[in-house]
């Protein structure tokens, strides 16, 4: 499919991102938002769309290594940033360790609120502001999940939190 | 069976896990398809009345907008009810028609439909659709409209209205020396599932068509289209592989389904219509509930009767029905009881089963009103419980096919700590905290329905099970995975489960606990139809197979071997290759034992512990602790199991303290149809939730199956709210108690 936008309407502006390590070129309408740009155009499904306002971050995707609500962001607001989706983490046969724990820790039912989790989670840890159950669970709450695996996946965090400070402790 | 309990009954990761923690699982909206239109669906702005006249000329005239349809130039709808009520959750009444007439049943009823070339094309398009209306009063407040409450003149097909009165529950309670009679109500909840309902039909050429959609079962939105567009089956094929949440809003075909196909017949080609969280507003719901619950008692806490009425709302269109006081003449022994129901119609959509449909709401009055007589009578709550205790289905006069409540109270209270609880209310405190501790019993229908499976095994030894069921968030693929693994004693790396797929063999939809029970006896039943046929063919190839019955046989990772003579194996390999095909296949039905069922009441049963935390001077209220004791009969897959309990919990927790879908009760639209105002509980609300599993021996079905869907959220609701009377000493009997009304 076309990815870029040949259609009459507004004009169109080129915007440039890497997303997942890969630069994409692309022509689209001001109108179109980042999380539009990755579902529609770039067939990256993985990021979910609960509300398209912001409101459940099911959208969650890593915007130069900080979490963003990619149904808040206008592309062309974005060009020339780095885009990490959900598919950019790992791959089945090759899970990331966030995606690891969230199966090890059934963190997920109908598995739609999953990738902004998991996405939201790994910028938590990069962020190192979360050190307690509670807090993970404060910082991690732009995150609705109607199926209600919240405790699971604090433990999921929980679990790659006391695995990478292991692994740090272990370099030193 | 093996002797081995191999898969069944262990915590398997769920198969899917993989697909959904990287983005890999498509949903219905997610489905790319070359040359594909986008729908936009504008609604409207009054909640009764009709059109006088739709704008649609700017629409029309907007980049990319390909068709605009509505009932104005007609669509070419059928315009009597009866192909529309061909849906398996259809309702007594007239269902709701899009685009049939000029006339508008509820506030965000779809106006018009917009088709472009873009997402957002069509979005924006659909944004400069207005109307003129001639706007009727609509009716939305509950309170109001209860004074023309009416008993349902039809019942709801395969959902009892109450039972008969037992006893004489007037005269007792008025003999009584404890008395207690009082109004609860419960608001009106949305199921707000993640994934928006959404369908993508591909337009395949011949007037064929794949329809990727939400649902909770492919072949009722199959069956609906057929009869709505007068298709021919063969040419329709229903595809739904994940489904991202529905709690029994994805039972019914909702005006996404219609609409895009409507779209997509219309202009001969494929379209993807997606809803607005705030369009998610427009269709089924839990309906605002009365309740008015008395009790009466002896001083030595044995009920003498209980009489539970509830007006429930409904559309004006539809009469939906859960009769929510049902199971309030069958939690406790009582002689005398008294169960009323009546509907009261609103100008809103119709309202919609949402997990626990009728048991939620009313045990949570049930069990809120014998909080407040165990407090009365100064006996403790669980005592109070225990003293009351049935042992058969008064309801149905049946004893049940196994209950282990007692164990429920018995074990949930132990991991709780109930023994701590002070009898006296605002009697317990941590620093500026009141500490409160509560608890409430659950109850649901253990039921099964009908499903055909088929168990393909294929020359590499891989198995296949497919069932045209629904895995909503469940873990169906897992446990039907861990049953067929188990049942050929294949590794489960080597089992896939397929769902979700018209193609597929028959099920119904997925709802009312009854999936675990009936897909996986029906895979179960196709596996072992299928062992019988790899025996057969093995008695041909093997001479020392000649008089094996399959009780002789074994089945492993390696073929079928004689069980006295490991060294007599059939290659899985060779026994297909010598059928002459790809696969050895069975095919199955399952079908409930009547006989059985005509015999006993099951049901399952939950006792739940709650510990709220309540700021004593600003009335936030926090849980703390949530410990669910569940009686489920076997437990398949103890940590898929648990994840339904979990998430039932926090959903009854939003129930207790946040969740309400608020009108405006001049103008009839619903004012916080979004994410943002109508509060779900997040992370920050969901508390430690501890799940026990009590032994369970029951034998409704061969496997041992009670179902998990629903009772997780069943009780919690009564739970905490007694929890946060214990904690205050203040008794609020609607729910949700946010904090203005505590303070
Ligand atoms: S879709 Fe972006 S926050 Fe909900
Ligand atoms: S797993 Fe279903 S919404 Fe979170």
């Amino acid at each position: 499919m076309d990815q870029n936008d040949r259609r009459p309407g507004a004009e169109l502006v080129p915007v440039t991102l890497v997303v997942n390590g890969e630069t994409r070129r692309l022509e689209i309408e001001p109108a179109v938002t980042l999380l539009d740009l990755l579902r529609e155009r770039l067939h990256l499904t993985g990021t979910k769309k609960g509300c398209d306002q912001g409101q459940c971050g099911a959208c969650t995707v890593l915007v130069d290594g900080r979490r963003v609500n990619a149904c808040l962001q206008l592309a062309v607001m974005r060009d020339g940033c780095d885009v990490v989706t959900i598919e950019g983490l790992g791959t089945p046969d090759d899970l990331h360790p966030m995606q690891a724990a969230f199966v090890a820790r059934d963190a997920f039912q109908c598995g739609y609120c999953t990738p902004g989790q998991i996405c939201s989670a790994v910028a938590l840890v990069a962020e190192g502001q979360a050190r307690t159950p509670d807090e993970i669970r404060e910082l991690m709450s732009g995150n609705l999940c109607r199926c209600g695996a919240y405790s699971n996946i604090a433990a999921a965090i929980g679990d790659v939190m006391a695995g990478a400070a292991g692994a740090k402790e272990a370099a030193e | 069976m093996n002797d081995v309990l191999a898969y069944v009954g262990r915590p398997q990761p769920r198969v899917d896990g993989p697909l959904k923690v990287t983005g890999r699982a498509r949903y219905a909206a997610e489905v790319a398809v070359e040359g594909m239109a986008y729908g936009a669906v504008a609604s409207s702005a009054i909640a009764r009345g009709r059109i006088r006249s739709l704008h649609l000329a700017a629409a029309k005239a907007a980049p990319g907008v390909i068709a605009v349809l509505s009932h104005e130039r007609d669509p070419g709808l059928p315009d009597e009810d009866d192909p529309y009520l061909k849906d398996m959750g259809a309702v007594p009444g007239s269902p709701f028609r899009p685009f049939c007439d000029d006339r508008i049943h509820f506030s965000g009823q779809p106006i018009a439909l917009v088709i472009a070339d873009s997402h957002e094309h069509a979005r924006d398009a659909a944004a400069l659709i207005t109307a003129d209306y001639d706007a009727e009063t609509p009716q939305v407040d509950l309170m109001a409209a209860k004074a023309a409450a009416y008993v349902p003149p039809e019942p709801r097909s395969g959902i009892p209205p109450p039972p008969p009165p037992r006893g004489d529950a007037q005269a007792a309670f008025a003999a009584a020396p404890v008395r207690l009679q009082e109004d609860y109500r419960v608001a009106a909840e949305h199921h707000n599932p993640m994934e928006t309902m959404a369908t993508t039909v591909v337009w395949e050429g011949d007037g064929r068509l794949a329809i990727h959609t939400k649902t909770q079962g492919v072949n009722n939105p199959k069956t609906y289209v057929c009869a709505v567009f007068g298709l021919d089956p063969d040419a329709v094929r229903v595809i739904s592989p994940f489904v991202g949440g529905a709690f029994g809003m994805a039972l019914r075909p909702h005006y996404d389904l219609l609409l895009a196909t409507l779209a997509a017949l219309t202009l001969k080609r494929s379209v993807r219509l997606t809803l607005t969280r705030q369009q998610m507003y427009t269709m089924g719901w839990r309906p605002d509930t009365l309740h008015t619950v008395a009790l009466s008692a002896s001083e030595d806490g044995r009920l003498t009767s209980i009489r539970h009425a509830a007006v429930q709302a409904t559309s004006r269109y539809e009469d939906y029905q859960e009769p929510t006081v049902n199971w309030s003449g069958l939690l406790y022994a009582c002689p005398n009881v008294t169960l009323s129901y009546e509907l009261a119609k609103l100008d809103t959509s119709t309202p919609s089963d949402m997990r626990a449909p009728g048991a939620a709401l009313g045990l949570y009055a049930l069990e809120a009103a014998m909080d407040e007589l165990a407090s009365r009578l100064k006996i403790d709550p669980l005592e109070l419980r225990l003293r009351n205790y049935a042992e058969r289905d008064f309801n149905e006069d049946k004893p049940f096919s196994s209950k282990e409540l007692k164990a429920c109270y018995r074990q949930g209270a132990e991991r709780f700590g109930w023994d701590r609880r002070r009898p006296e209310p605002r009697s317990m405190r941590d620093g500026s905290e009141l500490v409160g501790l509560g608890m409430a019993t659950g109850c649901w229908e253990a039921m099964m329905q009908p499903h055909a499976a088929r168990a393909t095994l294929d020359a590499e030894g891989r198995l296949e099970v497919a069932c045209g069921t629904a895995d909503i968030g469940t873990g169906a693929y897992t446990i039907l995975s861990q049953i067929a693994a188990e049942a050929l004693g294949l590794p489960i790396e080597r089992v896939t489960a397929k769902l979700g797929d018209t193609t597929l063999p028959k099920a119904p939809v997925e709802g009312g606990s009854w999936g675990a029970a009936s897909a996986g006896s029906a895979v179960q039943a196709a596996c072992a139809a299928l062992k019988e046929k790899l025996l057969a063919q093995a008695r041909g190839m093997n001479g020392a197979f000649a008089n094996a019955a399959i009780a002789h046989a074994r089945f492993t990772a390696d073929g079928v071997a004689l069980a006295s003579d490991p060294a007599a194996t059939v290659a899985y390999a060779d026994l297909v290759r010598a059928a002459g095909g790809d696969g050895i296949a069975a095919e199955t039905e399952f079908e409930p034992d009547e006989e059985f069922t005509k015999k006993y009441a099951s049901y399952t049963h939950s006792a739940v512990f709650a510990e709220v935390r309540v700021d004593e001077e600003l009335g936030v209220i926090r849980v703390a602790r949530l410990v669910s004791a569940v009686a489920a009969g076997r437990i398949l897959n103890p940590a898929t199991a648990r994840s339904q309990i979990l998430g039932g919990a926090v959903m009854g927790l939003g129930m207790a303290l946040h969740e309400e879908t608020v009108w405006d009760a001049t103008l009839g639209r619903i004012m916080n149809a979004n994410l943002g105002e109508y509060h779900i509980p997040s992370h920050a609300d969901a508390p430690d939730i501890e799940v026990i599993f009590v032994d369970e021996d029951d034998r409704a079905n061969p496997l041992g199956v009670k179902g998990l869907g629903e009772i997780g959220i069943v009780g919690v609701a009564a739970a905490i709210a007694n929890a946060v009377f214990h904690a205050t000493g203040r008794r609020v009997r609607h729910l949700p108690i946010t904090l203005d009304k505590l303070l």
